[in-house]
Protein backbone atom coordinates (compact mmCIF):
# COMPACT_ATOMS: atom_id res chain seq x y z
CA UNK A 1 0.00 0.00 0.00
CA UNK A 2 1.45 3.52 -1.06
CA UNK A 3 1.62 6.48 2.25
CA UNK A 4 -0.74 8.41 0.64
CA UNK A 5 -3.16 5.22 1.17
CA UNK A 6 -2.12 4.64 4.25
CA UNK A 7 -2.67 7.52 5.60
CA UNK A 8 -5.91 7.59 4.09
CA UNK A 9 -7.06 5.03 5.72
CA UNK A 10 -5.53 5.88 9.17
CA UNK A 11 -7.75 9.04 8.87
CA UNK A 12 -10.48 6.94 8.40
CA UNK A 13 -9.91 4.91 11.64
CA UNK A 14 -9.43 7.44 13.31
CA UNK A 15 -12.76 9.01 12.39
CA UNK A 16 -13.82 5.61 13.03
CA UNK A 17 -12.84 5.35 16.52
CA UNK A 18 -13.46 8.74 17.66
CA UNK A 19 -17.20 7.33 17.15
CA UNK A 20 -17.33 3.59 18.46
CA UNK A 21 -14.86 4.34 21.49
CA UNK A 22 -18.17 6.52 23.22
CA UNK A 23 -20.83 3.95 22.31
CA UNK A 24 -18.58 1.00 23.69
CA UNK A 25 -17.93 3.02 27.01
CA UNK A 26 -20.85 5.00 27.46
CA UNK A 27 -23.30 2.11 26.48
CA UNK A 28 -25.71 3.35 29.61
CA UNK A 29 -26.50 6.35 28.05
CA UNK A 30 -29.01 7.49 25.52
CA UNK A 31 -26.59 9.49 23.39
CA UNK A 32 -29.52 11.89 23.34
CA UNK A 33 -28.61 14.74 20.35
CA UNK A 34 -27.29 18.20 22.07
CA UNK A 35 -29.85 20.38 20.32
CA UNK A 36 -32.56 18.57 22.25
CA UNK A 37 -30.68 18.54 25.38
CA UNK A 38 -30.24 22.51 25.20
CA UNK A 39 -33.94 22.25 24.44
CA UNK A 40 -34.66 20.49 27.72
CA UNK A 41 -32.87 23.26 29.80
CA UNK A 42 -34.98 26.18 27.94
CA UNK A 43 -38.28 23.91 28.84
CA UNK A 44 -37.47 24.01 32.58
CA UNK A 45 -37.19 27.41 32.75
CA UNK A 46 -40.79 29.69 32.26
CA UNK A 47 -40.03 30.43 28.58
CA UNK A 48 -42.40 28.49 25.98
CA UNK A 49 -41.69 28.34 22.22
CA UNK A 50 -43.90 31.14 20.35
CA UNK A 51 -43.56 29.54 17.45
CA UNK A 52 -43.60 25.34 16.24
CA UNK A 53 -42.40 23.78 13.10
CA UNK A 54 -44.60 23.73 9.91
CA UNK A 55 -43.89 20.14 9.04
CA UNK A 56 -42.71 18.48 11.36
CA UNK A 57 -42.06 14.44 10.27
CA UNK A 58 -42.57 11.26 12.43
CA UNK A 59 -39.20 10.14 14.24
CA UNK A 60 -38.88 7.22 11.48
CA UNK A 61 -39.77 9.56 8.47
CA UNK A 62 -37.30 11.90 9.76
CA UNK A 63 -34.58 9.33 10.15
CA UNK A 64 -35.08 8.24 6.38
CA UNK A 65 -35.13 11.94 5.45
CA UNK A 66 -31.58 12.52 7.31
CA UNK A 67 -30.05 9.46 5.55
CA UNK A 68 -32.01 11.41 2.52
CA UNK A 69 -29.63 14.11 2.55
CA UNK A 70 -26.47 12.13 3.68
CA UNK A 71 -27.16 10.30 0.25
CA UNK A 72 -27.57 13.15 -1.71
CA UNK A 73 -24.38 14.48 -0.65
CA UNK A 74 -22.84 12.01 -0.60
CA UNK A 75 -23.87 11.18 -4.11
CA UNK A 76 -22.84 14.61 -4.97
CA UNK A 77 -19.01 13.58 -3.85
CA UNK A 78 -18.98 10.51 -5.20
CA UNK A 79 -19.88 12.03 -8.98
CA UNK A 80 -17.44 14.98 -8.40
CA UNK A 81 -14.50 12.36 -7.80
CA UNK A 82 -15.78 10.16 -10.41
CA UNK A 83 -15.42 12.82 -12.81
CA UNK A 84 -11.99 14.38 -11.45
CA UNK A 85 -10.51 10.68 -11.69
CA UNK A 86 -11.84 10.23 -15.08
CA UNK A 87 -10.96 13.30 -16.77
CA UNK A 88 -7.42 13.17 -15.02
CA UNK A 89 -6.82 9.36 -16.55
CA UNK A 90 -7.92 10.38 -19.67
CA UNK A 91 -5.39 13.32 -19.71
CA UNK A 92 -2.48 11.25 -18.45
CA UNK A 93 -3.06 8.24 -21.34
CA UNK A 94 -1.34 9.54 -24.58
CA UNK A 95 -3.42 10.26 -27.39
CA UNK A 96 -4.24 7.20 -29.54
CA UNK A 97 -2.01 6.94 -33.30
CA UNK A 98 -3.75 7.95 -36.37
CA UNK A 99 -5.04 5.23 -38.29
CA UNK B 1 -26.09 24.02 16.81
CA UNK B 2 -29.65 24.30 15.64
CA UNK B 3 -31.52 26.23 17.80
CA UNK B 4 -34.98 24.28 17.74
CA UNK B 5 -37.73 26.90 16.11
CA UNK B 6 -39.63 28.79 18.61
CA UNK B 7 -36.72 28.75 21.09
CA UNK B 8 -35.05 32.39 20.01
CA UNK B 9 -37.35 35.46 21.85
CA UNK B 10 -38.90 36.98 18.53
CA UNK B 11 -36.41 40.31 19.42
CA UNK B 12 -33.65 37.84 19.40
CA UNK B 13 -34.92 36.11 15.85
CA UNK B 14 -35.28 39.20 14.23
CA UNK B 15 -31.92 40.90 14.94
CA UNK B 16 -29.66 37.29 14.15
CA UNK B 17 -31.74 37.41 10.88
CA UNK B 18 -30.61 40.93 10.41
CA UNK B 19 -26.49 40.09 11.27
CA UNK B 20 -26.86 36.96 8.94
CA UNK B 21 -29.16 38.09 5.72
CA UNK B 22 -26.37 40.43 4.51
CA UNK B 23 -23.65 37.72 5.01
CA UNK B 24 -25.91 34.98 3.02
CA UNK B 25 -26.81 37.83 0.30
CA UNK B 26 -22.99 38.57 -0.21
CA UNK B 27 -22.29 35.07 -0.28
CA UNK B 28 -25.57 34.68 -3.03
CA UNK B 29 -23.36 37.12 -5.06
CA UNK B 30 -19.87 35.55 -4.92
CA UNK B 31 -21.44 31.96 -5.71
CA UNK B 32 -22.66 33.69 -8.98
CA UNK B 33 -19.60 35.20 -9.66
CA UNK B 34 -17.83 32.02 -9.05
CA UNK B 35 -19.52 30.07 -11.54
CA UNK B 36 -19.12 33.03 -14.14
CA UNK B 37 -15.52 33.77 -14.02
CA UNK B 38 -14.06 30.08 -13.23
CA UNK B 39 -16.51 27.82 -14.77
CA UNK B 40 -14.38 24.91 -14.51
CA UNK B 41 -14.64 25.07 -10.35
CA UNK B 42 -18.12 24.08 -10.12
CA UNK B 43 -17.50 20.64 -9.42
CA UNK B 44 -15.30 21.19 -6.45
CA UNK B 45 -18.23 24.23 -5.71
CA UNK B 46 -20.57 21.06 -5.87
CA UNK B 47 -18.18 18.99 -3.84
CA UNK B 48 -17.88 21.88 -0.74
CA UNK B 49 -22.05 21.88 -0.85
CA UNK B 50 -22.44 18.26 -0.40
CA UNK B 51 -19.77 17.77 1.70
CA UNK B 52 -21.72 20.21 3.95
CA UNK B 53 -24.58 18.53 3.28
CA UNK B 54 -23.63 14.78 4.34
CA UNK B 55 -21.49 16.18 7.46
CA UNK B 56 -24.42 17.91 9.16
CA UNK B 57 -26.70 14.81 8.48
CA UNK B 58 -24.21 12.99 10.35
CA UNK B 59 -25.33 12.64 14.34
CA UNK B 60 -22.65 11.11 16.03
CA UNK B 61 -21.96 9.74 18.97
CA UNK B 62 -19.60 11.80 21.68
CA UNK B 63 -17.96 11.07 24.82
CA UNK B 64 -19.74 13.46 26.87
CA UNK B 65 -22.85 10.77 26.45
CA UNK B 66 -24.96 12.78 24.28
CA UNK B 67 -24.22 13.28 20.31
CA UNK B 68 -23.95 15.82 17.81
CA UNK B 69 -23.03 16.54 14.07
CA UNK B 70 -19.87 17.81 12.43
CA UNK B 71 -20.55 20.97 10.00
CA UNK B 72 -18.43 20.46 7.09
CA UNK B 73 -18.34 24.01 6.14
CA UNK B 74 -14.61 24.45 6.81
CA UNK B 75 -13.74 22.72 3.29
CA UNK B 76 -15.96 25.01 1.32
CA UNK B 77 -14.23 28.39 3.05
CA UNK B 78 -10.47 26.91 2.06
CA UNK B 79 -10.99 26.15 -0.95
CA UNK B 80 -13.65 29.40 -1.95
CA UNK B 81 -13.18 31.64 0.91
CA UNK B 82 -16.39 32.45 3.65
CA UNK B 83 -18.77 34.43 1.43
CA UNK B 84 -19.58 31.25 -0.60
CA UNK B 85 -20.24 29.08 2.57
CA UNK B 86 -22.70 32.12 3.88
CA UNK B 87 -25.22 30.69 1.25
CA UNK B 88 -24.25 27.22 0.41
CA UNK B 89 -24.66 26.72 4.94
CA UNK B 90 -28.01 28.47 5.07
CA UNK B 91 -29.09 26.35 1.74
CA UNK B 92 -28.31 23.20 4.72
CA UNK B 93 -29.85 24.87 7.18
CA UNK B 94 -33.40 25.74 5.32
CA UNK B 95 -33.37 21.88 4.09
CA UNK B 96 -33.36 21.07 7.52
CA UNK B 97 -35.41 23.39 8.61
CA UNK B 98 -38.15 22.86 6.30
CA UNK B 99 -38.22 19.14 6.03
CA UNK B 100 -36.68 17.50 9.15
CA UNK B 101 -37.91 20.01 11.97
CA UNK B 102 -34.58 20.56 12.48
CA UNK B 103 -33.59 24.27 13.05
CA UNK B 104 -36.37 26.77 12.25
CA UNK B 105 -37.49 29.60 9.75
CA UNK B 106 -37.45 32.15 13.39
CA UNK B 107 -34.35 30.98 14.11
CA UNK B 108 -32.36 30.50 10.61
CA UNK B 109 -31.07 33.54 11.19
CA UNK B 110 -29.30 32.80 14.34
CA UNK B 111 -28.14 29.17 13.24
CA UNK B 112 -26.94 30.83 9.89
CA UNK B 113 -24.80 33.08 11.40
CA UNK B 114 -23.28 30.39 13.79
CA UNK B 115 -22.47 27.84 11.23
CA UNK B 116 -22.70 29.33 7.30
CA UNK B 117 -20.82 32.27 9.07
CA UNK B 118 -18.90 32.43 11.66
CA UNK B 119 -17.99 28.56 11.26
CA UNK B 120 -16.20 29.68 7.52
CA UNK B 121 -14.56 32.65 8.71
CA UNK B 122 -12.97 31.01 11.59
CA UNK B 123 -11.75 27.82 9.34
CA UNK B 124 -10.54 30.83 6.76
CA UNK B 125 -8.47 32.77 9.38
CA UNK B 126 -7.11 29.79 10.98
CA UNK B 127 -5.81 28.42 7.49
CA UNK B 128 -4.48 31.47 6.40
CA UNK B 129 -2.59 32.02 9.82
CA UNK B 130 -1.15 28.31 9.69
CA UNK B 131 0.06 28.64 5.92
CA UNK B 132 1.50 31.64 6.42
CA UNK B 133 3.60 31.31 9.20
CA UNK B 134 4.39 27.85 7.48
CA UNK B 135 2.66 25.14 8.42
CA UNK B 136 1.42 22.11 6.22
CA UNK B 137 -1.58 21.53 4.26
CA UNK B 138 -2.56 19.03 5.97
CA UNK B 139 -2.39 20.53 9.35
CA UNK B 140 -3.67 24.20 8.61
CA UNK B 141 -6.82 22.07 7.15
CA UNK B 142 -7.01 20.23 9.62
CA UNK B 143 -6.96 23.19 12.37
CA UNK B 144 -9.40 25.47 10.27
CA UNK B 145 -12.38 22.52 10.04
CA UNK B 146 -11.91 21.51 13.64
CA UNK B 147 -11.71 24.97 15.49
CA UNK B 148 -14.62 26.33 12.34
CA UNK B 149 -16.81 23.21 14.17
CA UNK B 150 -16.00 24.00 17.74
CA UNK B 151 -16.50 27.73 17.34
CA UNK B 152 -19.83 27.43 15.27
CA UNK B 153 -20.68 25.61 18.60
CA UNK B 154 -19.85 28.06 20.88
CA UNK B 155 -21.69 30.54 19.04
CA UNK B 156 -24.89 28.67 19.41
CA UNK B 157 -24.02 28.60 23.03
CA UNK B 158 -23.35 32.23 23.54
CA UNK B 159 -26.96 32.69 20.90
CA UNK B 160 -28.61 30.91 24.06
CA UNK B 161 -27.02 32.57 26.89
CA UNK B 162 -28.74 35.96 25.55
CA UNK B 163 -32.02 35.28 24.51
CA UNK B 164 -32.17 32.67 28.23
CA UNK B 165 -30.21 34.21 30.87
CA UNK B 166 -29.75 32.26 33.83
CA UNK B 167 -32.14 33.37 36.79
CA UNK B 168 -29.64 32.93 39.07
CA UNK B 169 -26.50 33.44 37.71
CA UNK B 170 -27.21 35.46 34.60
CA UNK B 171 -26.37 35.60 30.90
CA UNK B 172 -22.51 34.24 32.47
CA UNK B 173 -24.01 31.36 34.31
CA UNK B 174 -26.45 30.36 31.75
CA UNK B 175 -23.34 30.36 28.98
CA UNK B 176 -21.08 27.92 31.06
CA UNK B 177 -24.50 25.55 30.75
CA UNK B 178 -24.55 26.03 27.32
CA UNK B 179 -21.05 25.67 26.78
CA UNK B 180 -21.39 22.50 29.08
CA UNK B 181 -23.93 20.89 26.54
CA UNK B 182 -22.24 22.07 22.91
CA UNK B 183 -18.99 22.98 23.02
CA UNK B 184 -17.99 20.34 25.33
CA UNK B 185 -19.90 17.37 23.52
CA UNK B 186 -18.48 18.75 20.23
CA UNK B 187 -14.48 18.81 20.83
CA UNK B 188 -14.22 14.57 19.63
CA UNK B 189 -16.60 15.24 16.85
CA UNK B 190 -14.24 18.72 15.97
CA UNK B 191 -11.73 15.99 15.52
CA UNK B 192 -13.45 13.93 13.66
CA UNK B 193 -14.42 16.86 10.95
CA UNK B 194 -10.79 18.00 11.12
CA UNK B 195 -9.79 14.41 10.16
CA UNK B 196 -12.49 13.86 7.62
CA UNK B 197 -11.65 17.54 5.72
CA UNK B 198 -7.98 16.31 5.89
CA UNK B 199 -8.92 13.16 3.58
CA UNK B 200 -11.04 14.97 1.28
CA UNK B 201 -8.28 17.41 0.61
CA UNK B 202 -6.03 14.74 0.37
CA UNK B 203 -8.07 13.24 -2.24
CA UNK B 204 -8.57 16.46 -4.09
CA UNK B 205 -4.78 17.11 -4.46
CA UNK B 206 -4.57 13.83 -5.92
CA UNK B 207 -7.25 13.59 -8.70
CA UNK B 208 -7.67 17.37 -9.19
CA UNK B 209 -4.59 19.15 -8.63
CA UNK B 210 -4.60 21.69 -11.19
CA UNK B 211 -8.26 22.72 -10.36
CA UNK B 212 -7.00 23.39 -6.51
CA UNK B 213 -3.93 25.21 -7.27
CA UNK B 214 -5.91 27.46 -9.43
CA UNK B 215 -8.13 28.27 -6.07
CA UNK B 216 -5.07 28.84 -4.53
CA UNK B 217 -4.64 25.99 -2.46
CA UNK B 218 -1.06 24.10 -3.17
CA UNK B 219 0.17 21.58 -0.77
CA UNK B 220 3.89 21.58 -0.29
CA UNK B 221 6.24 19.65 -2.36
CA UNK B 222 6.97 17.02 -0.21
CA UNK B 223 2.85 16.28 0.26
CA UNK B 224 2.09 15.67 -3.71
Amino acid sequence: MSRFSLVNWLLVLGVVLLAAVPIVIGSDTEFAGADGVAVERIDETDYRPWFAPLFEPSAETASGLFALQAAIGGGVLGYVFGVARTRRRNARRPADPPA
Amino acid sequence: MHIAEGYLPPLHALAWTAVAAPFVVHGARAVVRQVREEPETRLLLGAAGAFTFVLSALKLPSVTGSSSHPTGTGLGAILFRPPVMALLGTIVLTFQALLLAHGGITTLGANAFSMAVVGPWVAYAVYALVRRIGGGLSVAVFLAAALADLATYCTTAVQLALAHSDAASGVAGALAEFLAIFAVTQIPLAVSEGLLTVLVVRLLTRVSPAELARLGVRPARQEV
